[in-house]
């Protein structure tokens, strides 16, 4: 069953915002133009997450959960020793598109820290929720192996159309996929990961 | 009987969700449920007749997702065709006495519409008419648009709908827990925008159980006059031993649905994990009711986000993006440069306007594209209605088909020719029109003369369908200076309509003071004896400290500012030295900043104020070459060598472009392009819809002089060449972020060196590299947006 969680906003981690922006950690001088943005950001933002578990069943070439069947090594290799995984996808909203939107028409500095900002959300975002599916992997004596994504390593991008297929991003959580296979709203991700025993 | 007279009189019921029973009966995940209409007919019209059968008095067809973006025409014809089959045969099967109607399920089509997704709204037109075209060749009996969760797709879908059939619209959207839809929109924004398009009946659906959907259908009751939809799940769903089960029972489920009910749902149903169950309950729970229906007279605009409605609280409608008598705009509009109209908009905003007018009326310019494209622009990045304000009906016509909400129209008069032209489009597109009290013998010289006007447009409307709440009359201001009675007939002439006829009144306050000195005064004051005599909105200049006195004043004086704290909050900000207020008189700086320094800090405001304290005794083209081009050279090779980091370059580049418009306003009388160098194309090209990086170079690119024409992104090939050739231009920057777009910015070059062999290309973005650029054949590679003003400075120097 897919299922659709709504996190409170994770803590902002100044750092990879910076990062992101690409002004590595010149805190202070940037301080004022990033403390704008969070707060303009801030209720605009939401942090929607759908989700659902698989179990992993493996042939020769392929390896498949649910509809989907893949022959992809990156896949193949984060899903190895692990019979079930998680799928999911991940996005702050379009209001922080608009954001955006309207200040690289009127302040690109703004507009890239604001990218910036919706890049490390939608990160922490999926950080909150594996943290939180990884505790209740735990009472199953389970955990999670590391995250990835479409378009990471030799996944194709157009495994977008079937993640998107089966976890109905666009009803549960207002995600939608275009003609070139990119997300809107842009700042969201979608990922799996392998369930291992402890 | 058809569902529209048996809706005025019966409450209707829906029936309940399809996904969850079909999923049960072994649908696939992943795999699309439309195709089981012709695989597995028997299972759908099954569940059809289950719900006629629990008493159900419409049946979605199973074609939520049925259309062009899933399908091929000759897949979608036997999708459709079978959907509204298997309703039938259920309808014949179905011995339950109640009446029923078959309606033709519309989804969201799974894209988001652009600007804020890829999908253009024509297409998404063109999508929904052909489904709706099948449907209505197949015989359905209404048309269900359903689980929109995005305002502008809606839109799109009700104006295919209309557009392509007479039957009834019943449209239903999906709300997030913040109670609005995902792009933004309030329960009254789509009541407004719904309403004036004309829907049947207007509603909530899936989204949460109706326990969580209350609030939000209470909304709908409160400010709507058409028939309410509920359609909401069962709850929230719970995996129990690995099966799918929602958290709200029928009987708790029918109980809450069949109170709201009671309170004035006219439409209900059950979406997501109810079942023929859920149904049947819900219908003895109703019981008998009689539908009520309350006609609320509100008159309201929207935007993509929320509702401004017309009340005894002054509604400020921004004046300032009009050319009339502004040459910095009238220059905008020539140049296509819709930042600046942006931020005019933008400004007036935080100056306080509720709504922006929109006019961009010259004589040598193609006022239906302008119009169309400032529209668009604004309404993705302001948040406020707009009024449309145009003389040319066809201009009038593509901005309000693109408008994103119920907008203000601005005007149509008591001439019938403009009658003719304007109700028609007030009708389909919906809105609230101003109606200017002249006809075809001029403005009547008595305030009798011009309530007759009135009163006859009132009636011209009403056989147009079209409410009077949706009129709002302008009753004309005209200069004092020339006809000393001018205010004194206009006031009066006001206060009749307002109270007499029961209708919202405007004015553009500003014509009164034309001709007089220290305008202000005057407006001001004739702005508060208008408000006293019944207007309901002013067409006005936000940044004029003295209208914002005389507004905040009023609203306290009028027990409509609680505890006054709107005005205590404007009063500081005029002690403070408010940017919005005191725009353009800023001089508080100190004297050691140099204009130099402030750019390199990327202090905005101070470029701006120190710049204009140097126009007074230094020439223009002087500030920009010893002032402002060496500060940003400095900060330019300062990130070049890693000192400074990007958002850094780009405060400074912003603090220029402050500066740099100060100089535009002295240079506007001559010419100015005697401070630009040649023009330079650029754009995202075809499929890629990134544009931050390209907007960092168009900045860097202005600031050092260059005519940068921004086609902005996914743009095709043909158009950059088409642009390149009207320009002349000698440079063009191309932008890819994405590997699957780099083909397209190869075919724009190959077709950029067919037509226009006299253009440097210069390609940059996250992909490229210099091998890349090689390979595809481009000029140059930047790897960044200095790279690309030295490549620039270097060919208009060999010019």
């Amino acid at each position: 069953m897919i299922r659709k969680v709504i996190f409170e906003g994770p803590k902002v981690n100044y750092k990879e915002v910076l990062r992101y922006a690409r002004a590595k950690d010149s805190y202070d001088e940037y301080a004022s133009l990033l403390d704008e943005c969070i707060r303009e950001a801030g209720d605009l933002l939401s942090y929607r997450i759908c989700y659902d578990r698989y179990e992993i069943v493996r042939s020769s070439d392929f390896i498949r959960f649910s509809a989907i069947e893949t022959s992809s090594d990156t896949v193949k290799k984060a899903l190895s020793g692990c019979d079930e995984m998680i799928l999911f996808s991940a996005t702050v909203g379009s209001e922080m598109d608009r954001l955006i939107l309207r200040y690289s028409r009127t302040s690109p500095s703004k507009a890239l820290m604001l990218s910036a900002l919706g890049t490390e959300r939608v990160e922490s975002l999926c950080d909150a929720f594996c943290e939180q599916i990884g505790r209740e992997l735990q009472s199953e004596q389970k955990s999670l192996r590391r995250r990835i994504s479409p378009g990471y390593g030799d996944i194709p991008l157009s495994m977008q159309k079937e993640i998107f297929a089966l976890l109905d991003c666009e009803r549960k959580i207002g995600l939608t996929l275009g003609e070139n296979l990119l997300m809107s709203p842009s700042k969201s991700v979608t990922a799996l990961m392998g369930i291992g025993s402890k | 009987m058809n569902i529209r007279e048996y809706l005025q009189k019966h409450i209707v019921i829906l029936d309940g969700g399809m996904g969850t029973l079909l999923q049960e009966k072994g649908l696939s995940p992943g795999e699309r449920p439309e195709r089981w209409n012709i695989t597995h007919p028997e299972i759908i019209t099954g569940i059809h007749r289950a719900y006629f059968d629990s008493g159900s008095n419409v049946v979605n067809t199973n074609t939520f997702g049925a259309n062009l973006l899933h399908f091929d025409r000759e897949e979608l014809e036997r999708i459709i065709s079978s959907a509204v089959d298997n309703a039938k045969k259920a309808r014949e099967q179905s011995s339950a006495p109640q009446e029923k109607f078959i309606a033709l399920d519309i989804g969201p089509s799974g894209r988001l519409l652009s600007p804020m997704g890829d999908f253009d709204f024509e297409e998404a037109v063109a999508v929904f008419a052909e489904t709706v075209r099948l449907g209505v060749r197949y015989g359905v009996d209404l048309i269900m648009i359903e689980t929109m969760n995005d305002s502008y797709e809606t839109k799109a879908a009700l104006l295919a709908a209309k557009e392509n059939s007479d039957l009834p619209v019943f449209v239903s959207n999906a709300y997030s827990e913040n109670g609005k839809l995902m792009t933004g929109a309030s329960p009254q924004a789509m009541v407004a925008l719904l309403e004036g398009m004309g829907a049947d009946a207007i509603g909530v659906n899936c989204s949460f159980g109706p326990d969580k959907l209350a609030p939000i259908v209470r909304e709908y009751l409160k400010f709507s006059s058409l028939p309410i939809i509920l359609k909401p799940n069962a709850g929230l769903p719970e995996s129990i031993d690995g099966k799918t089960v929602f958290n709200i029972s029928s009987d708790t489920f029918a109980g809450i649905t069949a109170d709201l009910v009671k309170d004035g749902v006219r439409v209900a149903g059950g979406c997501c994990g109810t079942t023929p169950e859920y149904i049947r309950k819900l219908c003895e729970d109703i019981g008998t009711v009689t539908p009520s229906c309350e006609k609320k007279d509100l008159t309201v605009v929207s935007s993509y986000s929320h509702a401004v409605t017309f009340t005894d609280d002054p509604i400020l409608i921004g004046e300032r993006i009009n050319p009339t008598g502004k040459k910095r705009l009238k220059a905008a509009i020539k140049s296509n440069d819709i930042n600046y109209i942006l931020e005019e908009g933008l400004r007036q905003q935080s100056a306080g306007a509720h709504v922006l007018d929109v006019n961009v009326g010259l004589p040598e310019i193609d006022e239906p594209k302008v119009l169309e494209e400032v529209i668009c622009e604004l309404q993705a990045v302001v948040d406020l209605p707009l009024q449309i304000d145009t003389s040319d009906p066809v201009a009038m016509e593509k901005a309000l088909r693109r408008y994103n909400g119920k907008a203000l129209i601005n005007s149509v008069n008591g001439k019938k020719e403009s009658m003719d032209a304007i109700f028609p489009l007030v009708k389909k597109y919906g809105g609230v029109v101003v109606c200017l009290t002249l006809d075809e013998n001029g403005i009547p010289d008595t305030a009798l003369g011009r309530v007759e006007i009135a009163k006859r447009i009132i009636g011209t409307a009403k056989d147009y369908g079209i409410d009077k709440k949706d009129l709002i009359f302008d009753t004309l201001a005209m200069a004092v200076s020339a006809d000393k009675n001018a205010a004194l007939t206009t006031l009066n002439s006001m206060r009749i309509i307002r109270e007499e006829l029961g209708v919202h009144t405007s004015l553009g306050v500003s014509n009164i003071s034309f001709g007089l000195p220290k305008r202000d005064i005057v407006t001001s004051s004739f702005f508060i004896s208008a408000l006293d005599n019944g207007l309901s909105a002013a067409i006005m200049n936000p940044f004029s400290a003295e209208m914002m006195k005389a507004y905040y004043s009023y609203r306290v004086l009028h027990g409509l500012d609680e505890n006054c704290s709107d005005y205590i909050r404007f009063a500081g900000l005029l002690e403070g030295g408010s940017e919005t207020v005191r725009a353009g008189e800023k001089s508080d700086f100190s004297s050691a900043d140099t204009l130099e320094l402030s750019i390199k800090k990327g202090l905005k405001d101070q470029a701006a104020s120190i710049t204009a304290g140097m126009l007074l005794d230094i020439e223009p083209l002087t500030i920009v070459k010893k002032h402002i081009i060496p500060a940003l050279d400095e900060i330019g090779t300062e990130y070049e060598q890693g000192r400074v980091y990007l958002p850094g370059l780009l405060m400074s580049a912003e603090a220029a472009k402050y500066a740099f418009e100060e100089i535009k306003k002295v240079l506007s009388n001559s010419d100015s392009g005697s401070a630009s160098k040649c023009p330079f194309v650029i754009a995202t090209v075809k499929g890629d819809i990134h544009d931050i990086g390209k907007n960092i170079v168009r900045l860097l690119l202005e600031n050092y002089g260059f005519q940068v024409c921004d086609l902005g992104k996914d743009v095709a090939p043909n158009v950059i060449v088409d642009k390149v050739l009207e320009t002349h231009s000698p440079l063009v920057g191309l932008s890819a972020l994405m590997t699957t777009t780099v083909p397209s910015m190869e075919e724009t070059i190959r077709l950029l060196r067919e037509k226009a062999p006299f253009a440097k290309v210069v390609v940059g973005g996250a992909v490229l590299t210099q091998e890349y650029a090689d390979a595809i054949g481009a000029d140059q590679y930047c790897k960044d947006a200095m790279d690309t003003v030295r490549y620039a400075e270097e060919v208009y120097s060999n010019l």
